[in-house]
């Protein structure tokens, strides 16, 4: 019994997201394996060698691995695990990277993947949220190979040994370019705030915000005050006020940091979904009906255009 | 071009569910369906890409139960020019629709596949990637853009911080995330066009699929319940609470 990690990467650094799909891996098994599978990917291979628990780092490095491309990285995996033949577990962070791969080696596989669990009951049992999280289903896979993608803010992170040794790093052989699918370019926000989904402290905006300049005129000094990333909800992102990949709910980020700060956020069941698990909310909000109230640890029925402002001059 | 879009009938996405008391899933008895809201704009894309004159005929399936007829009403009166009902009373798992739609795949040699991302009930996502790496061909999820030409699509993705650019062979599979189109609302005069559409009924046996769940749900409970806190009456005494009480900041 040996789980699979695959890990998420810019060929530099290692993703925090990958440490919390290793803490699920160690409760499927006792022996966890990492894939670092990447261009130039030398120092992500180290890092993940030093991961509390992790026994061996497998590490694939060619020019058509610098982008992970749910075609190449899916053969790659399917041939470590057909080769390897000891997998009975493959687990990916539940990131847009990992929901984008790991079916595709389910597929390949002919298993039936577990999507988004929060907890390992047993080897082949877990949990895993389902309608938006408003039920929780008890799931038990069959398949001699269980692919599963992980929710981060159910398992907290393994820690790094910096400085020490590591474990042993094989390199394998890379998978060839698919011919199928391209990488073009991106665009990628280039941001000092910490990442939605690894930040402490998150400030997020509903419409009620009105444009897209108060929206960061009024909330970007609480984020700044607090250490915080910035977040949206729905409602705000389809009106324009925020960009897509800060959308916080069902569809968008799963977050649950130290302190979740909603700002005019009304609280519908799917932006519910995306934040419930904080361990502190804040919600400040005009309508003292608003069902984010039903959450929140703190509430403060107040107009956030000055409620927000008077608490940055308090900080 | 043909374009091949599924449709996935799920509770409306207004409806709060409610768990069985005995624990073995949710009560879906008498609630409102509706189709899946990304599956609604994945059909959108395709009628704009025939609109276009990109694709010569948009045809909608949904797998399940006898009333996924409905669904694909809605999605002929969106203007699909035809629909397949997959029909089955087996409750369906991602894995055995992505196998019935590569079954299609090959029976109708669609150039492009459109998905939404995922399912509103079940949360999967995952039966678009799994339709590619069945049928060996390229795969783009999360559109936020589609161009597409004779031989190839150009997909912009949604991704963790910010936007990535694919250009994939055809045929190829795409999923749809929210912000790639609004869908139109339908009008009377086409729900009444679509009665006349053709909708013809297949099962996954005639399609040579085998359904058969592999994953056994044990139960289905309840999520902790988070209980409101108290409400403060202004900016100084939520400082005050945030500091020594919850010592978050």
């Amino acid at each position: 019994m040996t789980a699979l990690v695959i890990a998420e990467h810019d060929n530099q650094h290692l993703k925090p997201a990958t440490l919390n799909a290793v803490t699920a891996a160690q409760a499927c098994s006792s022996i966890v394996h990492v894939l670092v599978a990447g261009s130039g990917s030398k120092t992500v291979a180290e890092q993940a060698a030093q991961i509390e628990g992790v026994s061996t780092v497998l590490h694939a490095d060619a020019p058509q691995l610098a982008h992970p491309l749910a075609e190449v990285i899916a053969a790659q995996v399917i041939e470590l695990i057909k080769s390897a033949g000891s997998y009975t577990h493959v687990l990916f962070a539940s990131t847009a990277s990992g929901k984008n791969i790991a079916p595709r080696v389910a597929a390949l596989l002919d298993t039936a993947q577990i999507s988004d669990i929060i907890k390992v009951v047993s080897s082949d049992t877990f949990d895993r949220p389902i309608y938006a999280g408003n039920a929780i289903a008890t799931v038990q896979s069959s398949d001699p190979v269980k692919v599963i993608t992980v929710r981060t803010t159910g398992f907290d992170a393994a820690s790094i040994n910096k400085g020490a040794q590591g474990c042993e790093i094989k390199s394998l052989n890379a998978s060839a370019d698919s011919g199928q699918s391209t990488f073009l370019g991106q665009e990628v926000a280039v941001s000092d705030r910490p990442e939605l989904t690894a930040a402490k402290v998150i400030v997020s905006g509903g419409r009620a915000l009105g444009s897209s300049e108060k929206f960061n005129e009024v909330l970007t000094p609480l984020a700044d005050k607090l250490g915080a990333a910035l977040g949206a909800s729905r409602a705000a992102v389809d009106a324009g006020y925020a960009p897509n990949d800060w959308q916080v709910g069902q569809t968008g980020k799963i977050v649950a940091p130290e302190l979740y700060v909603a700002c005019g956020i009304s609280g519908a069941i799917q932006h519910l979904a995306g934040m419930k698990d904080s361990k502190v909310i804040v919600a400040i909000n005009k309508d003292a009906e608003a069902p984010i109230f039903s959450v929140a640890d703190y509430g403060l029925e107040a107009d956030l255009f000055e409620a927000v402002p008077e608490w940055v001059k308090l900080l | 071009m043909k374009i091949l879009v599924a449709v996935k009938r799920v509770v409306d996405y207004n409806v709060k569910i409610r768990v069985k008391s005995d624990q073995s899933g949710v009560d879906i008895a008498n609630l409102k369906m509706s189709m899946n809201p990304f599956d609604e704009i994945a059909l959108e894309e395709a009628v704009r890409l025939k609109e276009k004159g990109l694709a010569t005929e948009v045809i909608a399936v949904s797998c399940g139960p006898t009333q996924c007829q409905e669904t694909l009403r809605t999605a002929l009166a969106i203007g699909a020019d035809r629909g397949i009902l997959v029909e089955t009373s087996t409750e369906l798992e991602p894995l055995g629709v992505a196998k019935i739609l590569k079954a299609l795949m090959d029976k109708e040699q669609p150039g492009l596949v459109i998905l939404g991302k995922q399912a509103i009930d079940d949360d999967c996502n995952q039966t678009g990637q799994m339709l590619a790496a069945l049928a060996s061909c390229a795969q783009a999820t999360f559109a936020s853009k589609v161009e597409l030409t004779s031989d190839h699509v150009k997909v912009i993705r949604e991704v963790d911080g910010g936007l990535e650019t694919l250009s994939l062979k055809l045929p190829a599979v795409v999923t749809t995330d929210l912000r790639l189109n609004e869908p139109r609302f339908v009008t009377l005069p086409n729900i009444m066009k679509a009665k006349k559409k053709t909708l013809d009924t297949l099962t996954p046996e005639s399609l040579g699929v085998d359904v058969t769940p592999r994953i056994k749900m044990l139960k289905v409970c309840d999520p902790p319940t988070r209980s409101a806190g108290t409400k403060v009456a202004d900016i100084s005494a939520l400082m005050d609470k945030l500091k020594n009480e919850a010592k978050v900041i």
